[in-house]
């Protein structure tokens, strides 16, 4: 289904964000790419490795986000052009490197691919990743459609050729995941020949004059974006409102003056280039109005630079008068749409009020009716298992223990699908640092056992150096590896773990267990289908001492469906399940919350969703009736051995 | 409000604003890249906003397909400027109804409810279908009601509903695609043993227009 090797451009193909962005990354020639999955990012990279399989271009998928940066800059020093990809969490944890690399300067073009989320749509945080290319005095491009996100990664490559440096260019999820109808370009001849010269070293020594050097590129970067095409200009020479706009917010400020039919009244600047910021461009229209409108996603970024650069030119164009988020006509906290656009330009303008009389009389009508839909884990998902397990163990030992969580689908723990066991998440790995302070704190006596839980591909992105540390510090900890074999949260990419890469070659798995005994951290290794065997080992780690460390090893439910499905057909014994008389209070469809397992509000009683139900059949271990019922299929690649459970039940 | 929809002169609205909404896992996705495909074909521009997130684990999907001769416009359709919505679920139908309907909406929506968790677990009730189609009915310019889940099961399982629904669209009086351009797109996506099943799938939706419009 690759939209994207084709050789020579094509007028129109329906390009999604990301893939518009690895098309403009093949356009330029480049030859190493590399990122860690993170939604709304994740596509870059699969695209590539796609394309990799036709085109000499190298694709991984880095252990994490500093690392996919590193090794994407070996490329650059090489002299080969080279792109890193991350969602806005990654340019944390690859920042401690990128503010030195900035320093050191590059040679090969090396592009930096940040795309934030939003409205936190898939995300821990809401985090405006520009930031980074204003600490790191680097350039910053910002695309509005999937076309300039073609072009503008295309043109990144040149500049940072042209000026020695990283570029950035920010995408944010409604681009990333929009999909239009796209012009490409040709694809080059790929022609990489990686050679270090000895004699040009990168370091970041003497420190001030390479710090004198970067803001110098940066004076450099500003002359090119005073002439950059994709900053653009649309409306009257001199008008009553000027909209400043970067990114997805230009498509909503552009259609909001087409609605509202101002035309002639606003005139909306798009800059292409929000770091370091066309300072004479902006002085121009800056010039032509006195009301100022600023559109963008995130933080008042370019808000804040035009006001400084306004405060610096104002004996040359007077006072303005500024809206946007400072101003409470857009909100801080949350993503643009154009009803926010619509709503500024009414407020500004003292346009009448719309009709809104439709919206508001649904509304009322529905509003109340209408149940949000929870998140859950999906039919057969391991981890329902573990944290019923972890749920009975806790409850078991009694002192008040919770789980220290971490990111990926079981970052769901802290919802009731995880019977709301996990009590914080934070960042990638910071379960265990958290846990490694805990057990710290017995010193003190803290006496409440905490399980931090983290996924096969978290434990090796940030996690292992918190177990080392762990080890080092003799801490009181216990970790689960949730190794489901799969980075499942974003859409299945390879890891260490799992022994192939992402062009999907075949790669020597990094063993979990092994490596954490090599640490002389002793291992368990259970299965979380086996909730009550489980809850058991759990309950004896608890009463432990030192790093301990559990593994609780079952396939990714979507993927066991994929390779063969599950070996059991389910149904509730309609004379065995009590219903409403069983004084179980509906525990299976309450508490336990499997979607394959439904309330019949006709027969009052407990019922299998044959539709949503696949089959793992670990919920006939919960009904204190033994209603419900496995009959095995023979149907199930994994094979009895492999998935049934105990059929123990927790008295 | 109830008109029906001959000679609409909605269809020929540009940009043509169509909404298809329901849960993750129905093919909503899918959908709407085969009907970007079969438009981009067809000259048009298209653009697409989807929402996604976390939803592949239960959430609501919403894509925003956008069809223009004149131009791309962007991923988000402006407040209550939907033409046409495909409904894959009717509780996630009525929760874009405020948002994105009008008087002159034409509705397509599967009648087969998905409970959410919440639900399931008695926390929260989930409206009376009956009552979701009425109000869709009464807020909009024509409601097609089809109980597309079993002949989408009947076809080979829930994931044929979305084609289903997608021929229902192209049997719209006025809509400017037909189950040929989805055709053509299917082919480019699809293996060769998949392909028949989807073309059922196009013809069965499509008979559920016309079956109700006599």
């Amino acid at each position: 289904m690759s939209m994207i090797t084709h050789k020579t451009g094509r007028p129109a193909v329906l390009l999604q964000g990301n893939e518009a962005i690895a098309r403009g990354a093949l356009e330029a020639g480049v030859a190493f790419c590399a990122g860690y999955p993170g939604n709304p990012s994740s596509e870059i990279i699969e695209t590539l490795a796609h394309a990799a399989r036709d085109l000499p271009v190298y694709v991984e998928w880095s252990t994490n986000e500093k690392v996919a940066l590193e090794a994407a800059t070996a490329a650059s020093f090489a002299g080969c052009r080279a792109i890193a990809c991350m969602k806005q969490n990654g340019v944390n944890v690859a920042s401690d490197f990128l503010t030195n690399l900035t320093l050191s300067g590059t040679k090969g073009g090396l592009v930096l691919v940040t795309c934030d989320d939003p409205g936190g749509i898939s995300s821990t945080n809401e985090e405006d990743a520009r930031w980074f290319a204003r600490m790191a005095e680097i350039p910053l491009l910002e695309p509005a459609t999937p076309r300039e996100a073609l072009l503008m990664t295309r043109r990144a490559f040149e500049l940072s050729e042209e000026i020695k440096n990283v570029v950035m260019v920010r995408s944010v999820s409604r681009l990333s995941h929009t999909r239009a109808s796209t012009r490409t370009g040709d694809l080059p001849g790929f022609d990489a020949a990686p050679r270090f010269d000895p004699r040009v070293p990168f370091h970041t020594f003497p420190v001030v004059p390479k710090h004198r050097e970067r803001r110098k590129k940066l004076d450099t970067a500003v002359a090119l974006s005073e002439s950059f095409s994709l900053n653009r200009y649309a409306g009257p020479d001199r008008p009553e409102l000027l909209v400043i706009s970067s990114g997805c917010a230009w498509n909503y400020a552009q259609e909001a003056v087409e609605i509202l039919e101002l035309e002639q009244r606003v005139g909306i600047l798009k800059l292409g280039t929000t770091w370091p910021l066309p300072a004479d461009l902006i002085e121009r229209y800056l010039l032509s109005c006195d009301r100022v409108l600023f559109a963008e996603d995130v933080d008042a970024f370019v808000e804040d630079g035009v006001k400084a650069l306004a405060a610096d030119m104002g004996e040359r164009i007077g006072l303005k008068r500024f809206y946007g988020k400072a101003s409470g006509h857009l909100p801080f906290c949350g993503e643009l749409s154009p009803a926010h656009l619509l709503e500024a330009l009414a407020r500004i303008l003292d346009l009448p009020a719309p009709d809104d009389a439709y919206r508001k009389e649904i509304s009322e009508k529905v509003a109340d009716a209408v149940p949000q839909r929870e998140f859950g884990f999906c039919p057969g998902c391991p981890h329902r298992g573990t944290y019923f397990a972890i749920k009975t163990a806790l409850a078991w030992d009694g002192r008040d223990g919770f789980v220290s969580g971490d990111i990926g689908c079981y970052t769901m723990g802290i919802w009731p699908t995880g019977f709301n066991q996990v009590k914080s998440v934070h960042a990638m790995g910071s379960g265990l640092g958290l846990a490694c302070g805990y057990g710290k704190l017995t010193k003190f006596g803290f006496d409440q056992p905490v399980v931090t839980v983290c996924g096969d591909s978290t434990f090796f992105h940030a996690a292992l150096p918190a177990l080392v540390n762990a080890r080092f510090n003799s801490a009181d900890i216990l970790l689960l590896v949730l190794d489901n074999s799969a980075t499942a949260m974003t859409g299945f990419q390879p890891h260490p773990g799992t022994g192939f890469t992402a062009s999907g070659d075949k790669t020597a798995p990094v063993d979990i267990e092994g490596l954490c005994r090599s640490l002389g951290v002793p291992v368990t290794v259970a299965d979380p289908y086996r909730m009550a065997e489980t809850a058991r080992t759990l309950y004896g780690l608890m009463q432990e001492s030192g790093p301990r460390v559990l593994v609780l090893r079952r396939k990714c439910a979507l993927v066991q469906g994929r390779e063969g499905g599950f070996p059991f057909r389910m149904r509730v014994a309609e004379d065995r399940c009590l219903g409403e008389a069983c004084g179980c209070g509906r525990y299976c469809t309450r508490i336990f919350r499997c979607p394959g397992l439904v309330w019949d509000e006709a027969s009052g009683k407990a019922r299998i969703d044959e539709v949503i139900c696949v089959g793992c059949g670990i919920c006939a271990d919960i009904c204190p009736q033994d209603a419900i019922v496995r009959e095995e299929t023979g149907a199930g690649g994994a094979g009895p051995g492999n998935a049934v459970p105990t059929g123990e039940k927790e008295k | 409000m109830n008109t029906g929809i001959g000679n609409s002169t909605d269809m020929a609205a540009d940009p043509l604003n169509l909404i298809i909404t329901g849960v993750g896992g129905q093919g909503n996705v899918l959908a709407s890249q085969i009907l970007g495909r079969a438009a981009v074909q067809r000259g048009f521009n298209v653009t697409i906003g989807e929402t996604f997130g976390l939803s592949q684990r239960g959430g609501a999907v919403m894509s925003h397909v956008r069809l223009s001769t004149k131009k791309n416009y962007g991923p988000i359709i402006p407040p209550n400027r939907g033409h046409l919505v495909m409904g894959l679920e009717p509780l996630e139908t009525l929760r874009i109804l405020a948002e994105y309907g009008n008087p002159e909406t034409v509705f397509v929506v599967n009648s087969r409810p998905i409970h959410p968790l919440n639900v399931i677990s008695g926390d929260v009730a989930y409206p009376d279908v009956a009552w979701i189609r009425e109000t869709l009915e009464g807020a909009s310019r024509r409601l097609f009601w089809l109980d597309a889940t079993p002949l989408a099961v009947e076809l080979g399982g829930p994931i044929m509903l979305n084609m289903i629904m997608v021929g229902a669209l192209c049997a719209l009086p006025g809509f400017p695609l037909d189950s040929g351009d989805i055709r053509g797109a299917l082919a480019e996506v699809f293996p060769e043993s998949k392909l028949e099943q989807n073309y059922r799938a196009l013809e069965t939706g499509g008979s559920l227009v016309s079956h109700d419009e006599n």
